[in-house]
């Protein structure tokens, strides 16, 4: 796997987004953590409208990365573009690279079954199929060719447990997942991208749906599940990307409305010392 | 100043909420009289069927085949087994182009190709059924030189088929788009996710516009005079007993049934009603009740689904 350090081909983020100069132990641990996913150079069109333009980041293997901004600024559109849900908009097309685990997945002749499976995605409203809790989150491991009874028992259960709801639904499995409330959705939801053992877990402002108390749930789930998988969320919600996100970046459009990464670090410097005007009249709630 | 002011201003109000009143009292009774009124012919139609058909329902009118004209006795057996057929075969060919058209209209409204699909399911919906009749008679039955089960079976589908493609467009475009979404984020092809969770989500609609449009098709008269023609000896026990002594196989035997012209409830009642037999007017008020009874309890039981499923989908 390639690292931050070990990759000098290029700025790092750090660098790039010209840091205040940070501690040196923080600088020393960032250098050290393996890139994720490398977005290189990447544009996103609608037609002839170009959504977001040359955002370059790299997103660090087992952090909560937060996606902020304005709405509209192409938040959703870059994260789409991450297991290629892009393609499903008729007339969108991509520029530039998205490097995961090593290999461009934008490049041509790419499957976008195993990127899926490997990129799970949430969305911003509960979606539960109108199938059963066992058979929402079953749909995933079928598809993969998973047929016998106690190997997906056992699948249903650790991703139900990892998604903080097991012993919610524990004794009704068969019943409706959409009889659930929405915050149990969402984490059903969870539970259904965990199942095909996705390495990545696409978040697009998976709460802002929910009440206080089921949006807090939702928190610590994503802090729990980063030991294990790579988070990237889309929050408009500055408090929660305070919270539980490690790194931050900051999208904003510019004059022809195509959205820029303004500014990309440590969540804790974009919070405290912004290095762009434009960031710290956003995190301060001046503007958005 | 002030108080008077204010109570003048009261009386006024008043007035006016009086009249409100008023207007509201008599737009009451006049929107509930004309709901009367447009509830007046179905009760009547249903009443006055009921008590001229329920005079002459035998358990025989069921079970036997008809007796020569002026004879007392028979039933229509015939026409309630070709019926039986006719929905079968309708159902079986329109069923699957309908919905592949469906799918196709709702996922890509905006191509040449899916606004020709709704244009012409609406043109369709509007061509008389007489002349469908007219068209398979010129296109199958001329061409094989017989009337048949298969001619009327054929039209009666092209005829459910605007049904059945409007219904399944409607309750397809009324699934979330973000379930199909989540299905494809998952990695499953679209065709995948279209039948496992697309379908499904639509499906109380879809049995139900399947079962009105077959309903409809089973009340139709006009497009079965020049295709299944009737058949006052149809009858699958003999069709299947003559065949299976003559050493067919099942295929051919089905075969055979298909091409054989049959009658329906409705293609009988339009013929006896016509004869100058009164034992044959009286079996035409029957089967007008026998058929407006399964068309009804077809209806009430389509949407009595629909409202159990919607229920139990909720929780
Ligand atoms: N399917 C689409 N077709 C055309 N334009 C789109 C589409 N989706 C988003 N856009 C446009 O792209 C821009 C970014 O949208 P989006 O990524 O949804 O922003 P955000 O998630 O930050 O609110 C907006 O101007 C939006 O109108
Ligand atoms: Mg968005």
């Amino acid at each position: 796997m390639l690292t931050l350090a070990n990759d000098l081909s290029r700025p790092l983020p750090m660098v790039r987004t010209g840091a205040v100069p940070a501690k040196e132990e923080e600088a020393a641990e960032i250098q050290t953590l393996p890139v994720k996913i490398d977005i290189r150079g990447l544009s996103i069109f609608y037609g002839k409208f170009r959504a977001i333009a040359e955002v370059t980041m790299a997103i660090p293997a087992h952090q909560v990365t937060a996606i902020i901004g304005p709405s509209g600024c192409g938040k959703s559109t870059l994260l789409r573009a991450l297991n290629r849900m892009t393609d499903l908009t008729p007339g969108a097309h991509a520029e530039g690279d998205v490097i995961l685990d090593g290999e461009n997945i934008l490049g041509p002749g790419v499957d976008v079954v195993p990127i899926r499976q490997r990129v799970g995605m949430v969305f911003q409203r509960p979606n539960p199929f109108p199938k059963s809790i066992y058979d929402n989150v079953a749909y995933g491991p079928r598809l993969y060719g998973v047929r016998k009874r106690v190997e997906l028992d056992g699948i249903v259960e650790r991703s139900l447990k990892q998604a903080a709801l097991w012993d919610e639904v524990k004794d009704k499995l068969q019943q409706s997942g959409m009889a659930l409330s929405g915050g149990q959705q969402q984490r059903l939801c969870i539970a259904r991208a965990l199942a095909v053992e996705p390495s990545v877990i696409l978040m697009d402002e998976p709460a802002s749906a929910l009440d206080p108390i089921a949006t807090l749930k939702i928190e610590d789930l994503m802090q729990q599940l980063k030991s294990e998988y790579t988070m990237v969320i889309v929050t408009h919600n500055m408090q929660q990307a305070a919270r539980v996100a490690d790194y931050t970046a900051f999208l904003m459009i510019d004059g022809e409305r195509a959205g820029r990464l303004i500014e990309y670090g440590p969540t804790s410097r974009i919070f405290t010392k912004p290095e762009k005007k434009e960031t710290e009249d956003y995190v301060t709630g001046r503007f958005g | 100043m002030t108080n008077t002011a204010s109570s003048t201003h009261f009386i006024r109000a008043r007035r006016g909420y009086t009249r409100r009143r008023t207007a509201n009292a008599v737009m009451l009774v006049l929107t509930g009289l004309t709901t009367a009124l447009a509830l007046i012919p179905l009760f009547w139609i249903i009443g006055y069927v009921v008590y001229q058909g329920g005079q002459y329902l035998t358990p025989a009118f069921f079970t036997e085949l008809p007796t020569p004209p002026g004879t007392e006795g028979g039933g229509v057996w015939n026409a309630i087994q070709g019926t039986i057929l006719l929905v079968i075969l309708a159902g079986l060919f329109a069923l699957p182009p309908g919905l592949l058209a469906a799918f196709y209209a709702a996922y890509y409204p905006n191509t040449p190709l899916g606004i020709a699909v709704r244009f012409s399911t609406d043109v369709l919906a509007g061509v008389p059924s007489i002349v469908i009749g007219l068209f398979l008679y010129a296109l199958v039955v001329v061409v094989q030189g017989h009337f048949s089960g298969l001619a009327g079976g054929i039209a009666l589908a092209i005829l459910m088929l605007p049904t059945i493609i409007r219904t399944t467009e409607e309750m397809l475009k009324l699934v979330p788009p973000s379930l199909r979404e989540a299905s494809l984020a998952l990695g499953a092809p679209e065709w995948k996710t279209s039948l496992q969770v697309v379908l499904p989500a639509a499906g109380n609609g879809l049995i139900t516009g399947f079962l009105l449009g077959l309903a409809r098709a089973s009340g139709e008269t006009a497009p079965l005079l020049f295709t299944a023609l009737g058949n006052e000896w149809f009858d699958f026990r003999s069709l299947i007993r003559s065949g299976l002594e003559s050493g067919m196989n099942p295929l051919e035997i089905l075969v055979r049934i298909i091409e054989q012209p049959v009658d329906s409830l409705p293609l009988t009642l339009w013929k006896y009603a016509q004869q100058p037999y009164p034992e044959r007017i009286h079996q035409a008020w029957a089967a007008a009740l026998v058929l407006m009874a399964f068309v009804l309890a077809v209806n009430i039981f389509a949407r009595l689904w629909i409202l159990f499923r919607a229920r139990r989908m909720k929780g």
